[in-house]
């Protein structure tokens, strides 16, 4: 009887009667005051070593575009004769210390663009050269239908300036070795892109055309390495790997081995381009040589925004120490 | 019964003579001219038997056959038509329909942005899981339909020749149905046939309406004799009635039978689906609806829809956010527009379309424009209302399972009728309540009567009541010193009259335990029996007088002379005849008595004076042979007693008065009775079973149970109703039966009901009304045939006017009773007028109306009754809380004036130290100068309303009577007494009818632009709850009505306050805060991608993979924001109820404002600033790809998102951190699995291994470290300056709550104390120049000043200055 009488009697528990155990954090000014410290110490620390490994990152950029300043390029640039060759001289008096890369770097160059960024197949790419590749590659799907591999903008657009650099010693030019060799996302290399396996890689690209704007096919990308060839170029996959923001560079090469394994000693350089890639008309593209920390190559916003930031908590700290003192001032008063 | 059945019989015949006259052309005997074609406006039922349908043409097979079947199907949808019904319903939602544009221009591959499955994967996830929900509720409908399709029902099959049981399913129009005692009734049935000798079927309607009480129906009258066994074959008329609607209060038709004739009935032959048959054996009828033609059918709507205020307002900002997305959009549109015009030749990256053409900026920039939409879709915040809906799913449950607010006695929890407007609670400004039932308990009990002018005051009654409460309640209410007088030195006292009436009314307790106790006994269950309501000691001094029977019955047998003995008599009759009250044994509470149990003998008696009175002609000797015979039947009656638990211990005390059977007082003990303690008397009442002999009392109205009761309690017991006979027990135990001649129901335009009985001895006519002052006095006899009666009448009339005032004034509820007797030749010219206007089909409420009151006239006044109607628990209280919230009450109510303004000072409404306004005047021009007196003085306290300003002026009360309120809104002064209105503290509304109940709501809601709420109990609350914005029904017991249309129903006034201080207020901040958080969350998130296009050639591309960007919104950041909105606790319950004050904060809806939609959109865009620019700077010039430089912003974006929402949570439970913990680890979980797997299954994104890459970069986390931080800096700092300064109650509010609870106690007290002091001095500044003293005994001052305006009411009916009565707080 009881029991029945009470049947809709909601149940007693914590949970229901919105009673559970609750921290109720009371945001005041006296609360927060070491936090703000604490915060404030602790960026204005990571700033500053952020700062001074930033400042530590050498950097040696050259624009070659072939207008303005780097005149030595602007034949290459005007006249349409392939393969054109400019050099780019420098000469470092320090050691530029190991480990060295060396990027190209195009400005204004969007390849974040929508319809550019969506123009692959990554199916494709994954070692099938001759299936009919995606839409999305349209228009560079095919060409007297057949498949062009790899299809689509991107890789059509790759970027094909070579770079070699050379030590002058005395007149003479020696050579500096560039590793080409995982200069891509080990990833990349070994599980996204792949080469088919049957057969040799031109049998496996037959049927299939190159890129339009291609002067030779995917097998023979590279003529010294025929593991550096197809899907699995390098180069190739470095391009593909959209850039985030219109003014990028990109890894070309990395300074490792022989006598340079310590860095490029202090001495005169010449980089001699093989000028193919057109960006006149929209933009610029450079070679930088940078030197590369734990965090990355040279950026010294990082290290200012931490200084900033925390320089800005501790402010905040004082600002709540006087709104304090001035509210319990005006509380006692009341 | 034969003489009854013929007289009926004959009246019915004559209607049909005139039937050609009449507009409607009615329907001929069908097997005359059976094609000619049947009017439309009607519906022709042809019988389902043997005759019918041999007979029954083709064409009305066909109508037959098109009415619809007894099954019944509430779901929505089949199993064929489940998928495209739903997904209509589904598309036809404006949101769903936004997803499908999405998904339509995802298509164009111009403009796509998303795969095209991504693209619908939100559309899909919202159909889905609304498809999902949506065919449940209907497959539960589906099983609950099946369940009743399924029940048997005893149906009459012409082949058998005999009822069959059937498939309710397979009931069929016209079919004949039988149901049994307790059996449900399949479809709407006209009843033709009863086990019941006088064709009586009775009725419980709780299925439909959740009343209990029963309700009487009858078989079509003059139809058939109702003792043979019916017969369905040789039932050959046709049943022609309305066609099928809802409105359950009317029901006309007639049976077109063979010979011509046609036979009237209503809707007291109609039983209707699914209401239980009680108290008869079996009933049977022929079906006229079936299945969802049936009147509960029609009448059951779903559940209500409300857009609350909060997302009204929500709804304009998320057509801003329309706006900002169009903006964006152009922006785009311009910005690809320009961006392409920049290069002198098409570059290498923007490659043609597929046909190799290059597309022209300008269609470029077009078609951006919408892939704009695609990419931005996030900021029109759909997700927003389906989490909007989650949350109020939550808080719902939240409110249904708060303890506080279950009623243990009723077993019954608060309802959320409506779900999506819990936050309006937190948002009220007025409450428009309604009086009786709501403020008041609507248990009526028994207080004082005057009988023929003069006043018994049953202060005997009053006493045992006073002990009763005292001994219940031990912690009584500070806020009623007077009560803390012992009761017997305040009966002492209250012999000179005000003190004692104080006493009565000003009750603000009920005896909560006593009821507990009571409703123990065995019959609680039954409406209205309760003994402590209806018990009543019998005043002594009128008990005396109607101890002397053998007088009255002398008089009364004189019945057509007036003489003063005879109306004590008369008076205690009428009380135990005049009403619709059924009898029930306590045993069986359910089985109707419908004769006199065993009184054969004394039966036999009465018949026995009858045929004497005949015999000999003469009265002495009847009286005198009553006499004797009553003497000699009392031996018999004790050894007889009237119900086996008469003969219980009990039985001596049985009535406490101590009537004896013997037919005269025994005085002694009588005195020894009243010598006893009155707290000892009230001891042994409750121990003796009140309901000694066995009788319950349903009663339709707790007012006619009351009556019957208190007749008892005077020996006039109501022993059995039938409908043509009522047998009553006389004081000394003889039976006497009363022929019913007719009953002329109560409703609220008569507001009076009679009973027309034969005199048992004189054979005259005699009409008993009782009603409404109003509406008997009226209604009295103007003339006498001799002066000294005439004269007589008069002193009677202004007597017993002043003592109707008295008693309204101790806020009773009064009835008068009156009589009338008359020839039985001009009752049955009477009735002939009477059975033409109920057969008649048009008009023919009008006519009943118009006949009933011709008999009411030329009444005798007899007496009139006060009934007290007790306040509710904590109503004083609950009102004095509301009231510090900024809540404005209303008081709407029927009763008197009187009544009214007493309830009003009773449960603190009105204050003694307030200035009350009466206007009751039925002069336009006494209105208006009555607006501008009072407009001006109240404006000389100030313009603004004095409870809101910070100064104290005096607060004004305003009441208001119904018929001048009526005159107000007819001139169009609405307005201006708004305005008065608007000064006002509390405003009092007193007879008003519902409709202009709702008219004061309406005015109030629209003009002045307020959250309203309306709470009621009765169906007369039903269009003012439907008026305001939230509508609070009393699930009392007055029926369902208020509660099927409230939006939320309550068991007791005083759950308002924690409805509204604590729920209202957790829930508006809780939802203002989540929907703030919602668009700001929405904005911060989307504008990252806006952001990206400047650096991406306006092109649309999205940094962040589509999957993540997805579920960004679907999983990592939604549930944190429900469990917010469902759970957070600014604070405490106990804070809010100890200081209402808080209250205001939503009613200013200072949770969401614009303002704050702004601010909010502002720190948005600030926050999405930061979260882009600071990783685009770190990783500016450097060889990030695109998805890579997506990742920290899409990382830094969840914690700033979800850290935002820890700030602004204010109470951190386990489920908060389990919430929160689980989002972010769910992030990573989810991204770091996503891009470890996904190789290439989302090509044109390229997330394979970022994650992992990007985690393993120690820049990664120094960026996302430095955006979290920069981005909530501004946020964090405003809110901890807003805590430190703590200029908002809030804030203050929430410092207490993380007091200790001791400390929090003083703090409250003391910032109580701070307003109160305030408040006083206010108050005594006013009162020292206009006072009138300062009088130390606050209920005599009440009363005094109440009394004075009572009389300014009849005497000058408008003078405000006057009517001001300023009194002085002295508690």
């Amino acid at each position: 009887m009881k029991n029945q009488q009470a049947a809709n009697r909601p149940d007693n528990t914590a949970f229901t009667q919105q009673r559970l155990p609750a921290w109720q954090p009371m945001l005041s000014a006296h609360v927060v005051i070491p936090g703000f410290l604490l915060i404030g110490m602790a960026f204005i620390g990571i700033g500053v070593a952020l700062y001074i490994t930033s400042q530590n990152i050498q950097v040696l950029e050259a624009d070659y575009t072939g207008t303005g300043q780097y005149t030595n390029c602007s034949e290459c640039a005007n006249m349409q004769t392939t393969p054109c060759i400019c050099n780019v001289t420098f000469s470092l008096t320090t050691l530029f210390t190991a480990p060295v890369f060396l990027y190209y770097g195009l400005s204004n160059y969007y390849q974040n663009y929508r319809k550019y960024g969506v123009s692959r197949d990554d199916v494709q790419l994954w070692g099938d050269p001759t299936r009919s590749p995606a839409d999305a590659c349209a228009p560079y799907q095919y060409i007297d239908s057949k498949p062009i591999a790899p299809c689509g903008s991107i890789a059509n657009s790759m970027f094909n300036d070579t770079f070699s650099l050379y030590q002058i010693i005395n007149g003479t030019k020696k050579e500096v070795p560039l590793d080409g060799k995982g200069i891509a996302w080990w990833t990349d290399y070994n599980i996204k892109f792949r080469n088919p396996t049957q057969g040799s890689l031109q049998d496996a690209f037959n049927g299939t055309m190159k890129p339009v704007n291609w002067s030779k096919p995917a097998y023979e990308l590279d003529l010294g390495d025929p593991n550096n060839n197809g899907f699995l170029n390098q180069d190739f996959l470095v391009w593909m790997r959209t850039a985030a923001l219109p003014d990028f560079r990109k890894l070309y090469r990395r300074i490792t081995g022989g006598d340079y394994a310590l860095g490029l000693p202090p001495g005169d350089y010449v980089l001699q381009i093989e000028y193919n890639y057109a960006v006149k008309d929209f933009g610029r593209k450079k070679v930088v040589l940078s030197n590369v920390t734990w965090m990355g190559g040279k950026n010294e916003f990082l290290g200012i925004a931490y200084l900033v930031v925390g320089s800005l908590c501790i402010v905040m700290s004082v600002v709540m120490l006087v709104v304090y003192a001035k509210y319990k001032f005006a509380d006692e008063n009341a | 019964m034969t003489h009854s059945i013929d007289r009926l019989s004959c009246c019915f015949r004559r209607p049909e003579t005139t039937g050609d006259s009449e507009t409607t052309p009615l329907l001929r005997p069908p097997h005359q001219d059976r094609e000619i074609p049947l009017p439309a406006a009607l519906r022709h039922v042809f019988p389902n038997n043997a005759i019918s349908v041999n007979a029954i043409t083709p064409s009305h097979k066909q109508l037959m056959d098109r009415y619809p079947g007894n099954k019944i199907r509430t779901t929505k949808y089949t199993l064929l038509s489940f998928l495209p019904k739903n997904l209509f319903q589904q598309f036809y939602r404006l949101a769903n329909i936004y997803f499908v544009f999405l998904v339509a221009i995802n298509w164009f591959p111009q403009m796509e942005v998303f795969h095209r499955e991504i693209t619908m994967l939100p559309l899909l996830v919202v159909t889905v899981a609304s498809s999902l929900k949506d065919a449940l509720e209907d497959f539960r409908r589906y099983k609950f339909d099946r369940i009743v399709n399924y029940r048997a029902a005893s149906v009459y099959d012409w082949k058998q020749q005999d009822f069959v049981l059937k498939r309710w399913k397979d009931v069929r129009v016209g079919d004949f149905v039988k149901v049994v005692c307790n059996e449900v009734i399949p479809a709407d049935i006209l009843l033709l046939n009863t086990s019941d000798p006088n064709g009586v079927c009775h009725l419980e309607t709780a299925n439909l309406d959740g009343e209990t009480n029963l309700k009487q129906r009858q078989v079509v009258r003059g139809f058939a004799a109702p003792n043979c066994s019916f017969q369905p074959e040789h039932f050959s008329g046709t049943v022609v009635c309305e066609k099928p609607n809802k409105t359950l209060t009317h029901f006309k038709g007639y049976l077109a039978m063979p010979e011509k004739k046609k036979i009237g009935f209503g809707r007291e032959s109609l039983l209707l689906r699914g209401c239980t048959v009680r108290n008869t054996d079996n009933a049977a009828g022929i079906v006229v609806y079936a299945g969802h033609e049936t009147k509960a059918m029609l009448n059951n709507k779903g559940p209500r829809y409300k857009r609350s205020k909060l997302e009204r307002k929500m709804n304009t900002d998320v057509l801003f956010c329309v706006g900002i997305l169009f903006i964006m959009c152009l922006i785009g549109a311009l910005g690809q527009y320009f961006w392409l015009g920049t290069f002198p030749s098409i570059p290498p990256f923007v490659p043609p379309d597929s046909n190799n053409v290059y597309i022209p900026p300008s269609l470029s920039g077009f078609y951006m424009f919408f892939t704009m939409i695609i990419l931005l879709q996030v900021l029109i915040p759909i997700s927003l209302y389906v989490s909007i809906e989650l949350i109020k799913v939550g808080q719902v449950f939240f409110i249904t399972n708060d303890v506080d607010l279950y009623d243990e006695e009723t077993d019954s929890r608060v309802q959320c009728r409506a779900l999506n407007i819990t936050e309006d609670l937190g948002q009220i400004q007025y409450v428009f309540s309604d009086k009786t039932g709501t403020l008041t308990e609507n248990k009526m009990v028994f207080r004082r009567c005057s009988i023929m002018g003069t006043e018994y005051c049953h202060k005997e009654n009053a006493l045992r009541l006073a002990a009763l409460d005292e001994a219940e309640s031990d912690e009584e209410d500070p806020a009623f010193p007077q009560k803390k007088v012992p009761s017997r030195l305040q009966f002492r006292k209250g012999k000179s009259g005000a003190a004692l009436r104080r006493w009565n009314s000003a009750r603000a307790r009920i005896g909560v335990r006593g009821q507990a106790e009571v409703t123990l006994s065995p019959h609680s269950d039954v409406a209205f029996s309760s003994p402590l309501e209806t018990d009543v000691a019998p005043d002594r001094r009128l008990q005396r007088i109607t101890g002397d029977e053998a007088g009255q019955m002398e008089a009364w047998c004189r019945v057509s002379r007036i003489n003063g003995g005879a109306c004590y008599m008369d008076f205690f009759l009428a009380l135990a005849i005049c009403n619709t009250v059924v009898v029930s044994t306590a045993m069986h509470p359910r089985q109707r008595v419908t004769g006199p149990l065993n009184f054969s003998t004394t039966l036999k008696s009465l018949g026995h004076i009858q045929t004497l009175l005949k015999r000999l002609g003469s009265l002495s000797h009847v009286i005198s042979s009553l006499h004797s015979i009553s003497e000699k039947s009392s031996p018999t009656t004790p050894a007889s007693p009237p119900s086996p638990a008469a003969s219980g211990p009990a039985g001596d005390k049985e009535d406490m008065g101590g009537i004896t059977d013997s037919g005269s007082l025994n005085t002694s003990l009588e005195d020894s009775e009243a010598d006893l303690p009155p707290t000892e008397e009230a001891a042994t009442e409750r121990s003796t079973d009140p309901n000694s002999d066995g009788l319950c009392y349903e009663a339709e109205s707790p007012d006619e149970a009351a009556l019957v009761h208190a007749a008892r309690a005077y020996g006039y017991t109501l022993l059995a109703r039938t409908p043509d006979h009522v047998t009553i027990r006389l004081p000394q135990g003889s039976l006497l039966t009363f022929e019913i001649l007719g009953t002329l129901a109560f409703n609220s335009v008569r507001k009076r009901m009679s009973v027309v009985v034969r005199h048992p001895v004189t054979n005259e006519v005699v009409i008993y009304t009782k009603g409404a002052d109003s509406a008997i006095m009226e209604r009295l006899a103007k003339s006498a045939e001799n002066q000294p009666e005439e004269n007589k009448r008069k002193r009677i009339a202004a007597k017993t006017q002043r003592h109707l005032h008295l008693y309204a004034k101790d806020g009773l509820r009064t009835l008068c009773i009156a009589k009338k007797v008359m020839s039985l030749q001009a009752y049955t010219d009477w009735l002939a007028v009477r059975q033409e206007a109920e057969s008649a089909i048009d008009n023919r409420e009008e006519l009943l109306m118009e006949t009933a009151s011709h008999l009411e006239t030329n009444l005798t006044l007899i007496g009139t009754t006060g009934i007290e109607d007790r306040l509710q628990e904590d109503v004083p209280a609950t009102i004095a809380s509301l009231r510090k919230a900024g809540i404005q009450v209303w008081v709407l109510t029927g009763d008197k004036q009187e009544t009214a303004v007493n309830i009003a000072y009773s449960c603190r409404l009105l204050d003694q130290s307030d200035v009350v306004f009466t206007l009751s005047t039925a002069s336009l021009d006494e209105c208006n100068s009555f607006l501008d007196c009072t407009l001006e003085e109240v404006k000389r306290y100030g313009v603004q309303p004095p409870w809101q300003s910070g100064s104290r002026g005096p607060a004004f009360g305003l009441v208001l009577e119904g018929h001048t309120l009526g005159l107000l809104f007819e001139a169009g002064l609405q307005l201006r007494l708004l305005e008065l209105s608007r000064h006002c503290r509390s405003v009092l509304c007193c007879r008003v009818t519902p409709l202009q109940k709702s008219a004061v709501v309406k005015l109030v809601r629209n003009k002045l632009k307020v959250m309203t709420l309306s709470i009621g109990d009765g169906a007369n609350d039903v269009s003012m709850i439907q008026a305001a914005d939230i509508g609070v029904g009393i699930s009392g017991q007055e029926g369902m009505q208020a509660v099927m249309a409230s939006d939320f129903a309550i068991s007791h006034f005083k759950h308002l306050k924690k409805l509204l201080l604590v729920h209202g207020h957790w829930c508006y901040s809780r939802l203002a805060s989540t929907v703030i958080y919602f668009f700001y969350k929405n904005v911060a998130y989307v504008n990252l991608l806006f952001w990206y296009q400047f650096f991406c050639g306006f092109s649309g591309t999205a940094m962040i993979d589509y999957w993540l960007l997805i579920f960004f919104n679907l999983l990592f950041t939604s549930v944190p924001p429900i469990v917010f909105g469902i759970l957070d606790k600014d604070i405490s319950a106990g804070t809010l109820l100890s200081l209402p004050e808080l209250y205001k904060s939503g009613q200013n809806s200072e949770g969401y404002r614009h303002s704050t939609f702004w601010v909010a959109l502002l720190d948005a865009f600030y926050q999405s600033l930061v979260c882009f620019f600071v990783p685009y700077l770190a990783y500016q010039d450097s060889d990030i790809d695109i998805y890579s430089f997506g990742t920290p912003m899409n990382t830094a974006s969840l914690f700033t998102i979800l850290l935002h929402l820890a700030i602004e949570i204010r109470t951190w439970t386990v489920v908060h951190w389990v919430v929160m913990v689980g989002s972010v680890l769910l992030y990573f979980i989810i991204a770091l699995s996503y891009s470890a797997l996904c190789i290439d299954c989302n090509p044109p994104s390229n997330p394979y291994w970022i994650m992992e890459n990007q985690m393993a970069d120690p820049v990664f986390y120094l960026v996302c470290i430095l955006t979290t931080v920069l981005a909530l800096l501004p946020r964090y700092t405003f809110r901890v300056l807003q805590g430190t300064l703590a200029l908002s109650p809030l804030v203050r509010a929430r410092q207490l709550d993380t007091l200790s609870p001791q400390v929090r106690e003083s703090f409250i007290r003391e910032w109580r104390s701070q307003e109160d002091a305030s408040e006083a001095a206010s108050d005594q500044v006013l009162s020292s120049p206009t006072g009138p003293g300062s009088p130390t005994e606050p209920t005599v001052d009440r009363g005094l000043s109440l009394h004075k305006d009572g009389n300014e009411d009849t005497e000058k009916p408008f003078s405000p200055g006057h009517r001001r009565s300023i009194s002085t707080m002295t508690i």
